[in-house]
């Protein structure tokens, strides 16, 4: 059974400017958790995360503490790495986590830290995030000098390092092995896996790359234990989660929620409806690599295993009559992503917004693959004439085979984060296009 | 003409040294400190970075390339970073460029003639929420609109938050 919705973990100190500081941090609670932790066995912590059924906040939702597991036990080195890179489209969580509770994230990653044995740690922040870096970096320094990080912390005779890293812009250091070679002074681009980053990660040690919302979890896992954390959500997935909400609604914001709210009940209830009295015509679930939902699919809950299997979501298909293969014959519906929800109105121009976001991908594209490179571009090109009133008979079917022809084919998965949504709003929203390809219209920005 | 570290940068690129087990991934602070330093990467501030972390001249060249926040070019003081990014697009992200394009005088890309602004579109800055959204440093100008960016342009001539107060 979800929990009420005023249950609030990583977002209850929001708003309370006081607690960024370490004595309000620790006014309110803050690093009492700690010193309970420390004094647990490593594969103790793990077992409790495994139990609860967290799921990684970053985009992919796999289980933490299965990942956690896939450290060698003889490795001798291991580095935890705080993925603070935010950029998908729609989704702007982390940014507020890092601001308001600073600390919470650091107390996260001493926890989790112990619990991989990991000694030297980092957290690479999105370059553009200025201000939040000051809050983090002050953090940082703030525990240190209460000996909370450092050398034999709390007399535990336990070492841990944090080090904040920056990045410089580019949206690709988000996906985990180019934040890595971000992280070595390399050009961020993605490497080949596997080997996966658990087993061959930073420096070519065992590296645990987890999300900011993933890590500030963890303390209130070791408090209250996993089956608690694990109570609080559905099916297999434990906890609360932040959610995004932007675009057409009357009230945008970023809140926390119970795993297994509707799209339906977090638009009407949650942000106050549609604006301007509109209906819902599109959602974008979880960031813009995740295919969109129409409005027959709003009673969906908002949970990881959810939206990839319920029956009530269509398939995505590669053109009408031919579904698209993720693999083994398995069927793309979508995925909960990054927590990034946008809301389309019923008088959205969908060609011109699906425009925008191939715009996005084919600049943000790495240039490693060619699929991905030619790919993404050509998908710009063609969304952009389509949408700008000049589009042919043959430009859908043309975006389709592109999108089809990047998909499962590069190192890393942004290709798919273009494939997905290009053909998933092919999919729910054809008449849209064919309309666009028939009628003039030239209002597209920029 | 050789560039040089202020003894503050000297002393930062030091201490970061020792948070890793070489020098090379210093180079992403380091090219920060010296854009902070030098206004931008010109050819001898690569050359300053290089040297100061013993790497190739090319690869710090390489990493330079790679991000966006990297500025290969003198560009203004203050870096108006516009997002037009989806969720800021669905609520007038790009009547909001436009604004600015127009009262700075203009072009996404460019800078003004005094120096004092750069304004450039943005991808998502991740304040989808309170779209449409710009970042200037570590200041946050939440639901704009394109009558406000006139008030926005006066408040950063009075307090313009250049990006490198933060490196
Ligand atoms: C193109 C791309 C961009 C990504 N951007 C982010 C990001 O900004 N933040 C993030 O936490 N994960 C991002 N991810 C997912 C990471 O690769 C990784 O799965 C995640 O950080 C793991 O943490 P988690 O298990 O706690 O979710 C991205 C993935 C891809 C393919
Ligand atoms: S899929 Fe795209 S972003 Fe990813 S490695 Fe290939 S070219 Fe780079
Ligand atoms: S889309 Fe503009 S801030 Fe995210």
């Amino acid at each position: 059974m979800p929990t009420d919705r005023n249950t609030k973990l990583v977002s209850a100190r929001f708003g309370n400017e006081e607690a960024k500081t370490l004595a309000g941090y620790e006014k309110t609670g803050g690093y009492a958790t700690l010193r309970k932790a420390l004094a647990m066995r490593p594969e103790d912590i793990t077992n409790e995360v495994k139990a609860s059924n967290l799921r990684g906040r970053g985009g992919a939702g796999f289980s933490t503490g299965t990942k956690w597991g896939f450290v060698p036990k003889d490795a001798k080195q291991v580095h935890l790495v705080c993925n603070a890179d935010e950029s998908e489209p729609g989704t702007c969580k982390d940014r507020e986590l890092i601001y308001w509770d600073p600390h919470l994230l650091i107390e996260g990653m001493i926890i989790s830290a112990h619990a991989l044995k990991a000694v030297h740690n980092y957290i690479y922040i999105r370059g553009e995030m200025m201000r939040e870096y000051a809050v983090l970096q002050k953090a940082v320094d703030e525990a240190y000098a209460r000996g909370y990080l450092g050398k034999n912390i709390l007399g535990t005779g336990l070492n841990i390092e944090l080090t904040v890293h920056r990045g410089a812009g580019a949206y690709i250091c988000g996906e985990e092995t180019a934040l890595l070679n971000s992280l070595e002074g390399l050009r961020g681009q993605p490497r080949l896996k596997p080997p996966f980053p658990a087993v061959k990660g930073l420096f070519g040690n065992p590296t645990i790359v987890n999300n900011v919302e993933t890590l500030m979890n963890v303390p209130f896992i070791v408090v209250k234990g996993g089956a608690w954390f694990n109570g609080l959500g559905m099916g297999r997935s434990g906890g609360t989660r932040m959610l995004c909400v932007s675009g057409h609604v009357n009230k945008p914001g970023v809140f926390e929620l119970p795993i297994g709210i509707t799209f339906r009940e977090l638009i009407d209830e949650v942000c106050g409806g549609v604006w301007k009295g509109r209906k819902v015509k599109a959602v974008i679930p979880g960031g813009v690599s995740m295919p969109p939902l129409d409005e027959s699919e709003l009673d969906v809950p908002i949970e990881f295993d959810a939206l990839q299997t319920d029956e009530r979501i269509k398939n995505v298909m590669v053109r009408p009559g031919q579904q698209f293969d993720l693999g083994g014959g398995r069927a793309l519906k979508t995925m909960a992503g990054s927590g990034g929800v946008v809301v389309m109105d019923d008088t959205s121009n969908i060609p011109k917004y699906v425009w925008r976001i191939m715009k996005f991908f084919a600049h943000e594209s790495c240039g490693q693959c060619t699929p991905c490179r030619e790919g993404t571009g050509w998908l710009e090109k063609v969304a952009r004439r389509v949408a700008d009133g000049k589009g042919k008979p043959d430009d859908l079917e043309l975006l389709a085979s592109i999108a089809h022809g990047i998909a499962g084919n590069t190192i890393c998965a942004l290709g798919d984060a273009a494939a997905w949504p290009m053909l998933g709003f092919l999919t729910k929203f054809r008449p849209d296009f064919e309309a666009a390809v028939k009628t003039k219209n030239k209002d597209v920005a920029a | 003409m050789s560039l040089e570290f202020s003894a503050d940068a000297q002393k930062k690129i030091a201490a970061l040294c020792d948070r890793y087990p070489t020098k090379k991934p210093v180079v992403m602070a380091a090219l920060h400190l010296a854009q902070k330093e030098h206004g931008h990467l010109s050819d001898d501030a690569l050359r300053l970075v290089a040297a100061t972390l013993d790497l190739p001249y090319a690869h710090v060249y390489g990493v330079a390339t790679f991000y966006t926040m990297y500025k290969r070019e003198p560009a203004g003081k203050t870096t108006i970073r516009m997002c037009t990014n989806i969720s800021c697009m669905m609520r007038g992200g790009y009547e909001v460029l436009a604004a600015f394009e127009q009262k700075l005088g203009v072009k996404k890309g460019g800078t003004t003639s005094d120096k004092q602004f750069h304004l450039v579109e943005e991808e998502c800055i991740a304040a989808c929420a309170n779209a449409p959204c710009a970042v200037v440093g570590t200041k946050y100008f939440l639901d704009l609109t394109p009558d406000q960016v006139g008030k926005v342009i006066a408040e950063l001539e009075a307090d313009p938050h250049p990006e490198g107060e933060v490196v």
